[in-house]
């Protein structure tokens, strides 16, 4: 972990909300992203997980700074992005590429696909003509397309396929970083895993370092060496994978790994769930203190008065709870389906 | 299990003529439901799971579809009855809940005057008074909280656990037989799944309707019904109880399905198994097996594979439609993991 | 929701204050000389110079626009002395081609106006929702493509065409009508009806082809929503569905369109106003640009975007009644 290649340094990002009557001053903020930090380190992949609302999509957009933040930084390398000019920017983008959730309404459907995979390359005169055509058959060759479907349209394509092509986009600048914003949720499970397999491949041979947002929490165990989980623009509980998913301390984080749905109908069935009851707040006033406490079943009076930090506090792992449960995994071990035989 | 069921379909076909051609959505399909059990039907996209849905309660429209085949309520054939006969056995007999519930519920009126609409419709001398007690029991039987307050707020007010309580309300108002319920958690958080899958489940327990899930999520499947059905390209692939297809699934298919989620689920990198190709499209079905292209047991060049539609036949305790011979998908599980 | 109306009230007032202030300034910047405008060729300069003292041309244009907003208020007198004209509040100015104040031109044209277009307004509506709902309930067949077609025509030819085309017709070929010649509604109704019987149906179909499209796209648009399949799953009558269902929600942003459309009808509708020969607001216009008549351009443009700022604002507070989604807005 020493070596990061992203490092986010307390990025916020409110969006200003509502109008007053006259003078078209917001009224409110919805608090997105609220203060979040984490550590990419080079070649590795950071899941970032959490229901929709928590913050997940916009402080990936804030990485390639896609938005401007409200504060914070974002270092690639030990520079930093926020603080760009726009002639560093230019520099710096190619570096930080996305891969995004549904890649229909992504690429231009007038566009064939040499075209959509050439145009970053031609913003950022990487090639002549000729060679910007071998470069693109080559990069589809590399995501598994057939290269002579070139000339294609994307309504020809499946959606697994379409996918493909939104990668192979994002590989025409050689970036270093990929940040993929649910990029295999719009698919169907048994092409989801082809689209899972096509990245780690890539990321072996390219060395490729990815923050991987998705609120499915099975397909980020499978990809993520480090996982984040986000609630309400903050992350309460980091780690590794397997911190995150073993032992899991966070309330919110057990809760949500007890509600994903075994596909195993013996262990499935009756298994000791908690279920969280209630919806998540709106973040434009969210809860004082620990943000969570309003749903949590461990929740006390100081949890509404102070906010918990993102601390290790015996774990092995930092949790943002005051009373973070021990790492002994729930009942009935939901995640791992027992094998099957 | 009785001997005649809820609900029999047989040979349920539904195509639509497209401009670029006639597309079968749901080919030959024949099950049947009973009384008080959860049916699952799982599916990838264009499998024609929500087709075949729609079609039992005759919602699909549109001039330029057909529908053959018999969908037999408590013996009565559906398809022999008139428009008004079917309306009104819509909503008394059969509900359904609709994946997103916020295109579900209508913009314009209160959750209130929806849920009084669903019984109305069915109870039209119900005076003021009774159906406003009818609303607000069966607002507090989902869990909305203070339904006596809550039933004037309109549905953009709620949040989307809160609508999909709403729209199960509206569906149970007339304790129907047969809860159709078509993704009913697919737009919602994990944690507000969870919620939902729960109190189907509960009222099921609570009210013996019986429960049709239709869903992509094996997950949900596992967890909620009893027996399994298992469609891709508009055909009942297999159809078994839930154990049998999680555990000795006879389908190429499903295996492939089961294969891609549990190697999901499982802890730790390598390679994920994947099934190649993507799932076909309805109008150009493969010859023979809509499967085969994707298939690693196909037979080869030549073989019935390519040649003939595999009809459903009896394998162990359930049943698939495959061309491998009976002792060969026995065995389809340890072909695998061997 | 009253804070919602109280809002809107008070934006729309300050909107009619704003645009009253542009209207004024940019007549104002006109390379024409009003004062030179208030006489004939022949004037003297001294004359002139008179007039733009009675006018109040000589001040400097803020001044002039304060003291238009006073006349308004409290009413005005132009000149000094026995030579003084006045008019009572509220005054929006005096015209020396028609030795009028401009607010009784106006005050005899605007009923005209009115007949017209709410005769017209309601001819179209009931013409393009029903022959709109029409097309959407019998997509593709005959009934369709015939109310699509006439949408079509109505479209492509012009008013002037039509009205034409309608006097031609139904006074010279085939005369059930007269000419058309205005007669107040208190006066004789009959005679009333009978003279606008035409322009309202030349408004109304070229008008309501718009909203025949808009019905059809809208009610198509609807049918397919979730919302009502889940009422028909629910054992709601077809029928019911879709006036409950699909008419209300399709209606929605129809509405919004036609209170526009409706208040620049009120502002004049030009054409079929000098077509059909009626004494009308778009006719007084007219005349007041052939006659450079500046003071009635002013007041009538100031009528006009008054009816728009208005419509603008009870569009806005209908359509808080009938989506609940804006109110909170």
């Amino acid at each position: 972990m020493t070596d990061a290649i992203i490092e986010a340094i307390d990025l916020i990002k409110h969006f200003p909300t509502g109008k007053s009557p006259l003078l078209h001053r917001p009224t409110a903020l919805v608090r997105a992203v609220d203060g979040v930090s984490f550590t990419l380190g080079r070649g590795r992949t950071l899941g970032i997980v959490g229901e929709s609302g928590c913050g997940k999509s916009t402080l990936g957009r804030l990485l390639g700074r896609l938005i401007e933040p409200t504060s914070g930084r974002v270092l690639l390398d030990g520079e930093d992005v926020m603080a760009a000019t726009r002639r560093d920017l230019r520099r710096l983008r190619p570096r930080i590429q996305y891969v995004f959730q549904d890649p229909y309404s992504c690429l231009n459907p007038r566009h064939s696909v040499a075209e959509s995979i050439a145009t970053p390359m031609r913003i950022h005169r990487l090639y002549d003509r000729s060679t910007e055509q071998e470069k693109v058959r080559e990069l589809m060759e590399r995501v598994g397309l057939n290269p002579e479907h070139i000339n294609r349209f994307p309504h020809e394509f499946s959606g697994g396929q379409r996918q493909r092509i939104g990668v192979a986009r994002a590989l025409a600048l050689s970036p270093e970083v990929i940040v993929a914003d649910e990029p295999v949720s719009a698919l169907d499970v048994s092409v989801q895993a082809q689209i899972l397999n096509l990245l780690e491949d890539l990321q072996a041979s390219l060395g490729l370092s990815y923050v991987f947002i998705a609120h499915d929490l099975g397909v980020v165990r499978h990809i993520a060496d480090d996982v984040a989980v986000m609630y309400l623009g903050k992350v309460v509980e980091t780690g590794t994978a397997a911190d995150v998913y073993e032992r899991a301390s966070h309330p919110y984080t057990r809760a949500l790994l007890s509600a994903i749905p075994v596909a195993n109908p013996r262990t499935g069935k009756g298994r000791q769930r908690t279920v969280l009851t209630g919806d998540v707040p709106s973040p434009i006033n969210p809860p004082s203190g620990c943000r969570f406490r309003t749903r949590c079943p461990r929740a006390e009076d100081r949890c509404a008065v102070e906010e918990p930090a993102l601390v290790d506090r015996g774990q092995g792992h930092p949790v943002a709870c005051h009373f973070p449960e021990d790492g002994s995994l729930l009942g009935g071990d939901p995640v791992v389906a027992r094998p099957i035989r | 299990m009785t001997d005649t069921p809820l609900l029999r379909v047989r040979d349920l076909c539904v195509s639509f003529r497209t401009p670029d051609g006639v597309v079968r959505a749901v080919d030959s399909v024949s099950f049947d439901v009973h009384a008080g059990e959860t049916v699952g039907i799982v599916g990838e996209s264009g499998s024609g799971k929500s087709v075949t849905a729609n079609a039992l309660m005759r919602l699909n429209s549109g001039a330029q579809m057909s529908t053959t085949g018999s969908i037999l309520l408590d013996g009565v054939d559906l398809g022999s009855l008139s428009e008004e006969e079917v309306r009104l056995r819509r909503g008394r007999d059969i509900a359904m809940v609709f994946q997103d519930p916020l295109s579900a519920l209508n913009p314009f009126y209160s959750v209130g005057d929806q849920v009084a609409e669903a019984y109305r419709v069915h109870h039209p001398k119900a005076r003021r008074p009774e159906v406003r007690d009818v609303v607000v029991e069966s607002l507090g039987r989902v869990g909305i909280p203070e339904p006596v307050k809550r039933m004037y707020s309109f549905p953009h007010e709620f949040s989307g656990g809160m609508r999909q309580r709403i729209v199960i309300a509206m569906a149970l108002v007339n304790s129907p037989r047969l809860l159709i319920a078509d993704e009913p958690t697919t737009a919602l958080d994990v944690t507000v799944q969870a919620q939902i899958l729960e109190l189907i489940q509960r009222i099921q327990q609570e009210s013996g309707t019986a429960v049709l899930l239709i869903t992509h999520d094996l997950g949900v499947i596992a967890e909620t019904t009893e027996r399994v059905i298992v469609m891709y390209g508009g055909r009942v692939v297999e159809e078994a109880s839930v154990e049998s297809v999680f555990e000795q699934p006879t389908h190429p298919y499903t295996l492939g399905l089961l294969g891609s989620v549990r190697s999901l689920d499982s802890a730790g990198r390598g390679s994920l198994r994947a099934i190649p190709g993507s799932p076909p499209s309805l109008i150009h079905l493969p010859a023979g097996c809509a499967f085969r292209p994707r298939c690693r047991f196909e037979l080869g060049e030549g073989s019935l594979c390519g040649s003939s539609v595999p009809t459903l036949s009896v394998v162990g305790r359930g049943k698939s439609a495959c061309h491998l011979d009976v002792a060969e998908r026995e065995r389809l599980i340890t072909a695998v993991d061997g | 929701m009253l804070y919602f109306i109280l809002r809107r009230t008070v934006f729309a007032v300050v909107l009619l204050l704003a645009v009253s202030l542009c209207t004024y300034v940019l007549f104002s910047a006109l390379p024409s000389d009003p004062a030179a405008l208030t006489c004939g060729k022949n004037c003297t300069t001294e004359v002139i110079e008179r007039n733009r003292v009675r006018l109040g041309y000589d001040k400097p244009i803020l001044e002039q626009y304060g003291l238009f907003m006073e006349g308004i208020v409290k009413g005005r007198t132009y000149g000094p002395g026995e030579a003084a004209v006045h008019c009572p509040a509220p005054a929006l100015g005096y015209s020396f081609k028609r030795h009028q104040c401009v607010t009784a031109l106006i005050s005899r044209s605007l009923p005209v106006t009115i007949s017209v277009s709410v005769g017209a307004f309601v001819l179209w509506m009931l013409l393009g929702v029903g022959l709109g709902v029409l097309a959407a309930l019998k997509r593709g067949r005959w009934q369709d493509r015939v109310a699509t077609g006439f949408s079509v025509i109505g479209i492509s030819l012009p008013t002037f065409f039509v009205a034409l085309l309608a006097v031609l017709i139904f006074t010279v070929w085939w005369p059930v009508l007269d000419f058309p010649s205005y007669t107040g509604i208190l006066t004789n109704p009959w005679k009333w009806a009978k003279a606008l019987v035409l322009p309202w149906s030349t408004l109304a179909v070229v008008s309501a082809s718009t909203y025949v499209r808009m019905t059809r796209n809208g009610v198509i648009e609807v049918m397919s929503e979730e919302f009502v399949r889940l009422g028909l799953a629910k054992g709601v009558r077809r029928s019911v569905l879709i006036v409950k269902y699909v008419l209300r929600a399709a209606l929605v942003p129809i509405v919004t369109i036609a209170g526009l459309d409706f208040a620049a009808l009120l502002g004049g509708a030009v054409i079929t106003e000098s077509v059909f020969n009626l004494p009308g607001v778009g006719k007084l216009a007219i005349e007041a640009v052939v006659d450079s008549d500046l003071p009635v351009l002013v007041a009538t443009t100031l009528v006009a975007a008054a009816f728009i700022v208005l419509a603008n604002a009870v569009v806005d507070v209908c359509y808080g009644f009938l989506d609940p989604r804006v109110r909170e807005g």
